[in-house]
C-alpha cells in the first residue's frame, strides 16, 4: 500500500507540472500580463517596460514558469494586481466553493445513488423510463440554463429563495445553486449507479445471499451496493475537481463571491497571478482527490490489493 | 512491482489494458463524462460481427445494428430532430423571414405577436428569428468541433494503443495532464484572448482540449481488437501494419469512437453556448443561442420569453444528439442483445 502511495504520487508529478504549464503558457504567452494593469486604455511603453521588469515578465518564459512554481513551494501565491496577495483571495474563496461542492457532493450521493438503486433493481418498469428520461433532459439542459429558469421560479416568480446569495454564503443560501451546480453529474451519478446495480444483480454472490435467507435489505446494501459502487465512486472523485472548477458558471448565476468568481474576475482583468494561482490549486485537488478515489476502491473492494 | 489487481475488467478493454494504476479518469470536467463513461461500457464489449443470424446469411455488426435502429423510436425521433435543424441551418430562412440582425428598439421585450411568435428580446430582435438563425451556429460549431476530435483522438489514440511502447506511455501522460484541466476554466483562459469574431477560435479549443477524450476510447479499443485470432493470424500471414490496421482492427474498434463522438456532438454544443454566456465564446454579430441567453438574462423579470426559447432550442438540440448516442450505442453492444 504505502510504496503504491508513493508511485502514484510520483505519478502525479508530471501531470501537475504539466497541467500548470500549459495554464501559465496560456496566460502568459496568448495573453498580456501587462494590459490589465492599465486598465481599458494602451499602456504606454516606458511604464510597460518597467511593469514588466518589475514583475520579471522581461524574463524567459520558463524561468518565470520556474521562480513562480518555487515561489508556491513556499506558500507565495504572488499578489494580484491590485496589491492583495493572492493566498488572501484564496482564504476567502475557497471556503465557499468548498461549501458549494460539499453540498453539490452531498446531493450527488443521496439523491443520485438512491434513485441509481432504485431504478437498478426495476430495470424496465415505469418508474424507471421515467427516471431515465428526466436524467437524459438534465443532461441535456445545460447549466447556466437550469441555474438560470431555477433562479426565475424560485427566487424571482414564487420568492421562495433570494435570487443572489449574500456575501456570508451560508450553507443553507448554498442548497439551491449546489443543486444547479450537481444537477448534470447527479443523472451521471444515477445513471451509472444504474447500470452497475442492475448488471450486478444477476450474479452469483446476490443469488447466494438471497438463497441463504437474508433480508432483502440487507443483500441491497451490504452486497449488491457495496459491489457496484465502485465506478460510482471513480465518477464522483474525479468530479470533485470538475465542480469546483464548473463553479463559474454557476457562481455567476447566483453571485457567489467563491473560486469561480474571482477566477472569472481574473480572466476578464487579465490578473495572471490570481488565475495562475486558482488554477494550480484547483489542478492539486483534481489530482489529490483522484489518488484518493483509488485508495478507497481497496475499502469498497478487498478484491484489490495494492501492493 | 506487483500491479493493483483488478476485481474484474471493469473499465478497461478486456482487461488487458496496461493502464497502470486503476486510474479510471472518467472524463474532462462535467460536461463530457456521459460520453466517456458510456465509451468504455461499450469498450468492455467484444467487438466484432457476432456471428451468423438464423438464417445462412452473415450479417455484420453494423447490418444488425441498422436493423435494431430502424425499430428504435428514441433513434427516429431523435434522428427526425436533427435531420430538421440541419435543415433549419442549411436554409433557415424558409421558416424565418427577415434578418436576424434587424432590430427595433421600440419593440424592445414585447411578447408574443404576429410576425413574432416569440415576441421580441431586450433589444428589439426578433426572438423567432433569432433562434432559427441559431441552430446553424451550434450545428456548425458542433459538428465541426466532433470531426476534429474524433479524427485527431482516434488517430493518436489508436497509433499509441496499436505500436505501445514509449510513445503509448507519453501519450497516456499527456492525456492525463489534458484531463486534469477543468473544460470551461481552460476555455475561459484561452479564449479570453482571443478577439476574432468567427467560430474558429471555438472550434480550435473544442478539438484541443476534446481529443484526449476520444484518444483514450481509440486507444483501449484497438488494444482490444489487436488482441483478436483474426488480427494475429493477419500478422502471421505478414500482412504489414498499415493493411492490419485500416482492413482489420480499424472496422472492429470505430465504433466505441462513434458513441462517444456523438454523445460529445452534444456536449459540445451545449459547451459552446456555455462559453458564449460567460461571453468568451462566439461573440456578436455572430448568432448563437449562448449569446442571446446571456443577453437577455438580466431581463428576465420583464421578458423570460426572451430567455427561454433559446434555452428550450438549446436544449432540445442537445437532447437529440444524447438520445442518438445512446441509442447508437444500444444497437451496437452486443451484450443487450
Amino acid at each position: 500500500m504505502g510504496r503504491y502511495v508513493i508511485r502514484r504520487l510520483l505519478q502525479m508529478i508530471p501531470v501537475f507540472i504539466g497541467a500548470t504549464l500549459l495554464i501559465f503558457l496560456m496566460v502568459n504567452v496568448m495573453g498580456d500580463p501587462i494590459a490589465g494593469l492599465c486598465g481599458d486604455r494602451q499602456c504606454d511603453p516606458a511604464t510597460a517596460a518597467q511593469l514588466e521588469k518589475e514583475f520579471g515578465l522581461d524574463k524567459p518564459v520558463w524561468q518565470q514558469y520556474l521562480t513562480y512554481m518555487g515561489n508556491v513551494f513556499t506558500g507565495d501565491f504572488g499578489t494580484a494586481f491590485n496589491g492583495q496577495p493572492v493566498t488572501e483571495l484564496m482564504a476567502t474563496a475557497f471556503p465557499v466553493t468548498i461549501r458549494l461542492t460539499i453540498i453539490a457532493i452531498v446531493f450527488e450521493i443521496v439523491i443520485g445513488i438512491t434513485l441509481g438503486v432504485v431504478t437498478g433493481l426495476r430495470r424496465g418498469r415505469p418508474v424507471d423510463s421515467g427516471v431515465l428520461l428526466v436524467t437524459l433532459v438534465v443532461i441535456s439542459v445545460p447549466t447556466f440554463v437550469t441555474g438560470l429558469l431555477l433562479q426565475l421560479l424560485l427566487g424571482v416568480k414564487w420568492g421562495w429563495i433570494k435570487p443572489s446569495v449574500s456575501s456570508d454564503a451560508t450553507f443553507g443560501e448554498l442548497i439551491v445553486p449546489g443543486l444547479v451546480l450537481a444537477s448534470v453529474s447527479l443523472a451521471y451519478v444515477t445513471r451509472l449507479t444504474r447500470t452497475s446495480i442492475a448488471e450486478n444483480k444477476r450474479s452469483d454472490y446476490v443469488r447466494t445471499a438471497i438463497a441463504k435467507g437474508l433480508p432483502r435489505r440487507r443483500v441491497v446494501t451490504r452486497h449488491l451496493l457495496r459491489n457496484s459502487l465502485i465506478p460510482v465512486v471513480t465518477f464522483i472523485g474525479t468530479d470533485i475537481g470538475a465542480l469546483m472548477g464548473g463553479a463559474i458558471v454557476t457562481e455567476r448565476i447566483f453571485n457567489i463571491h467563491g473560486v469561480g468568481f474571482q477566477l472569472y474576475q481574473g480572466i476578464l482583468r487579465q490578473n495572471t497571478q490570481t488565475v495562475v494561482g486558482f488554477v494550480t490549486v484547483l489542478v492539486l485537488v483534481f489530482l489529490v482527490a483522484n489518488l484518493l478515489v483509488d485508495l478507497l476502491y481497496a475499502v469498497l473492494d478487498p478484491r484489490i490489493r495494492y501492493a | 512491482m506487483p500491479e493493483p489487481m483488478p476485481p474484474e475488467p471493469l473499465l478497461s478493454g478486456g482487461g488487458r489494458v496496461p493502464e497502470d494504476g486503476a486510474i479510471a479518469a472518467t472524463g474532462m470536467g462535467g460536461a463530457m463524462d456521459l460520453a466517456t463513461a458510456e465509451g468504455e461500457t461499450l469498450e468492455r464489449a467484444p467487438a466484432g460481427p457476432d456471428g451468423t443470424g438464423p438464417t445462412d446469411r452473415p450479417r455484420s455488426l453494423w447490418s444488425d445494428a441498422w436493423r435494431d435502429l430502424r425499430r428504435n423510436p428514441v433513434f427516429i425521433l431523435s434522428g427526425l430532430v436533427i435531420l430538421f435543424l440541419v435543415f433549419v441551418s442549411l436554409w433557415p430562412s424558409v421558416i424565418a423571414s427577415g434578418s436576424p440582425l434587424k432590430c427595433d428598439l421600440a419593440k424592445a421585450q414585447e411578447g408574443s405577436q404576429q410576425g413574432a411568435p416569440f415576441g421580441y428580446d431586450g433589444q428589439g430582435c426578433n426572438v423567432y428569428t433569432r433562434t432559427v438563425y441559431g441552430a446553424r451556429t451550434s450545428v456548425t460549431v458542433g459538428v465541426l468541433a466532433t470531426l476534429g476530435v474524433a479524427l485527431f483522438g482516434s488517430v493518436l489514440g489508436g497509433l499509441a494503443g496499436f505500436f505501445g511502447g514509449v510513445w503509448d506511455s507519453v501519450l497516456s501522460r499527456i492525456t492525463d495532464i489534458f484531463f486534469a484541466i477543468p473544460v470551461v476554466l481552460g476555455g475561459l483562459v484561452l479564449l479570453s484572448v482571443v478577439t476574432s469574431n468567427t467560430v474558429w477560435p471555438v472550434i480550435g479549443f473544442m478539438v484541443l482540449l476534446g481529443w484526449p477524450q476520444i484518444s483514450r476510447i481509440a486507444r483501449g479499443s484497438v488494444i482490444t481488437a489487436k488482441q483478436n485470432d483474426y488480427v494475429q493470424a493477419a500478422r502471421a500471414l505478414g500482412a504489414s501494419n498499415s493493411r492490419m490496421l485500416l482492413r482489420h482492427i480499424a472496422p472492429n474498434a470505430v465504433a466505441p469512437v462513434i458513441v462517444v463522438a456523438t454523445i460529445a456532438l452534444g456536449t459540445y454544443i451545449a459547451l459552446e453556448a456555455t462559453l458564449s454566456y460567460l461571453g468568451v465564446g462566439l461573440k456578436p454579430p455572430t448568432v448563437s443561442w449562448g449569446i442571446d441567453i446571456s443577453a437577455a438574462s438580466p431581463y428576465i423579470r420583464n421578458a423570460p420569453h426572451a430567455l427561454l426559447w433559446p434555452s428550450g432550442a438549446l436544449a432540445l438540440t442537445v437532447l437529440a444528439f444524447i438520445m442518438l448516442g445512446d441509442a447508437v450505442r444500444d444497437a451496437l453492444d452486443p451484450k443487450l442483445r
